[in-house]
C-alpha cells in the first residue's frame, strides 16, 4: 500500500536529519551545510546537494541515503541533484555541527593557528600531515597532551 | 634564443585542436585530471612515507572528482547519451586529449613532485580563468577545483623546496626531473591558453628560485597530446585502466 500522505517541510527536514556523513557519522548532512535546496511537490521531492570536495567518495552514499530516508518518510519520487556553484566552504558547517565534531574528537574548522585540541582544549597543536584520513581532514598532534587528532581543514 | 616566457612556443605545423568547442575543451581537462589521477594512484604504497602516500592518494581523488564532473557535463553538452564512464573507459588513446605531462610514467619521488608542481601551477591559472566562465556549470566546477588546486600546490611546492634545497642527492634528483619534464610544458599554453602563461611563469620562477633549482634552458618541446598524439606511455595506462570496463561493459560495484 502506497503511503499517500503529502509530505510537509517539517517531515522532510526530519527525514533529512537522519542522513549523516558516512565517514563522520556524528554530523548530519544538514550540519555540514551541503543541502542546497529542497523542493517538495506533493510526494515528489527534489533535493540539491553540493560536494565538500570534488573527489569526496561519500557523495554517492549520501545520495542513496537521502533517497532511502525520504522514501521511508513517504516520498514516492526522490531526485537528488548535485550542483557545484557556489562552491562549498567550511563556513557552511553549522554551530551545532562544529560542536558535534569537537565532541567526537575532530577539531572543527578554524584557521590553522587557532586550532584547539579537542581532547584537552589546549591551543597551539602541531601539524603532522596536511592530508588526513579523508579529503576534508588533516592530522595534528597536541603539544600539551601529546594526543594526535583529526582537524577538519578550513576551506574558504 | 631568449623569449619573454619561460618556455618557447610550440613548434609550427603541430595539429591544433579547436579550443572553441566546449565539448573538446571539457574533455581535454577531464582527460588531464583522469590520467594524472591514475598515475598518482599507481604511486600508492610506494611513497617515501605513509603521510605522503595519503597525500598523493587524496590528490588523486580530487583529480578524479574533477574529471568525473567534467565528463558528466561533457556528456550533457555532446547530447549523444554518453555518460562519464563511456567517456573515460570507451575512448581510445587517439581520442584522449590530455597533455603529455600528466601521462609520463612515474619515476622517483622527485619526479612525481615536479610533475605535480608544474601541473598544479597550471591548474591554478586555468581554474581561476574558468571560474569566470559565463557557463555556470563550468564556473562551478572550476571554483571548486581552484580551492583544491591551491591545496595541492602547497603540498607540491613545499616538497619541491625540501628536495631542491635539501641534500645534494635530492637536489640532483629534483633538477633531473625538472630537466626531463620541461619539454612537456609548452603544450600547456597552446593557442587560447597562452593567457595562462604569465601567471604560471611567476609561480614556477619563484618556487624554483626558492628551491635553488635552475629553470631548464633546453628549448626542445614536445606537443600533440591535445590533438591525440601521445607518448608511448598513455596506451599502456589506458589498457590497465580501461580493461575491466571493456571486458565487462557496464560492470558496476
Amino acid at each position: 500500500m502506497v503511503n499517500t500522505t503529502l509530505l510537509d517541510e517539517a517531515a522532510v527536514a526530519r527525514a533529512l536529519d537522519t542522513v549523516v556523513d558516512p565517514e563522520i557519522p556524528v554530523v548530519t548532512i544538514a550540519d555540514l551545510g551541503i543541502i542546497r535546496s529542497v523542493d517538495i511537490d506533493g510526494d515528489s521531492i527534489n533535493v540539491t546537494i553540493t560536494p565538500t570536495y570534488s573527489g569526496c567518495p561519500a557523495m554517492r552514499q549520501i545520495e542513496d541515503d537521502i533517497v532511502s530516508a525520504l522514501r521511508k518518510a513517504g516520498a514516492v519520487s526522490v531526485e537528488v541533484e548535485t550542483v557545484y556553484l557556489p562552491a562549498w566552504s567550511t563556513d557552511w558547517i553549522t554551530e551545532e555541527g562544529r560542536r558535534k565534531l569537537n565532541e567526537f574528537g575532530i577539531a572543527p574548522p578554524v584557521a590553522e593557528a587557532d586550532v584547539v585540541c579537542p581532547r584537552c582544549s589546549t591551543g597551539s597543536p602541531r601539524m603532522v600531515a596536511r592530508f588526513g584520513s579523508t579529503a576534508c581532514k588533516a592530522l595534528m598532534v597536541c603539544s600539551a597532551c601529546g594526543e594526535p587528532f583529526d582537524y577538519f581543514k578550513e576551506l574558504h | 634564443m631568449s623569449t619573454e616566457h619561460l618556455v618557447s612556443k610550440a613548434p609550427q605545423g603541430t595539429p591544433r585542436p579547436d579550443h572553441g568547442d566546449k565539448f573538446t575543451m571539457l574533455l581535454a581537462h577531464a582527460d588531464d585530471n583522469l590520467v594524472l589521477s591514475q598515475r598518482l594512484g599507481e604511486l600508492i604504497s610506494n611513497a617515501p612515507e605513509l603521510e605522503i602516500d595519503i597525500a598523493l592518494g587524496n590528490t588523486a581523488l580530487d583529480h578524479l572528482g574533477v574529471a568525473r564532473a567534467l565528463y558528466t557535463y561533457a556528456g550533457k553538452v555532446e547530447d549523444a547519451g554518453r555518460d562519464e564512464d563511456d567517456l573515460a573507459m570507451f575512448r581510445s588513446e587517439r581520442e584522449f586529449s590530455n597533455i603529455l605531462l600528466v601521462e609520463q610514467p612515474n619515476g622517483d619521488f622527485a619526479h612525481a613532485i615536479v610533475r605535480q608542481f608544474l601541473f598544479d601551477a597550471y591548474q591554478m591559472q586555468l581554474w581561476a580563468d574558468l571560474a569566470g566562465s559565463d557557463d555556470e556549470t563550468i564556473a562551478g566546477i572550476a571554483a571548486k577545483a581552484l580551492k583544491e588546486a591551491s591545496y595541492h600546490l602547497r603540498f607540491s611546492s613545499g616538497w619541491l623546496m625540501r628536495l631542491g634545497d635539501g641534500t645534494d642527492e635530492s637536489h640532483v634528483r629534483a633538477q633531473d626531473a625538472a630537466d626531463e619534464l620541461w619539454k612537456y610544458t609548452a603544450e600547456l599554453f597552446e593557442d587560447s591558453y597562452s593567457k595562462l602563461q604569465t601567471g604560471w611563469d611567476a609561480t614556477v620562477r619563484s618556487a624554483f628560485d626558492e628551491a635553488t633549482l635552475t629553470i631548464p634552458t633546453d628549448t626542445y618541446q614536445r606537443t600533440g597530446g591535445r590533438s591525440g598524439f601521445h607518448t608511448e606511455h598513455l596506451g599502456h595506462l589506458l589498457a590497465e585502466m580501461q580493461w575491466l570496463q571493456r571486458s565487462y561493459p557496464g560492470l558496476e560495484w
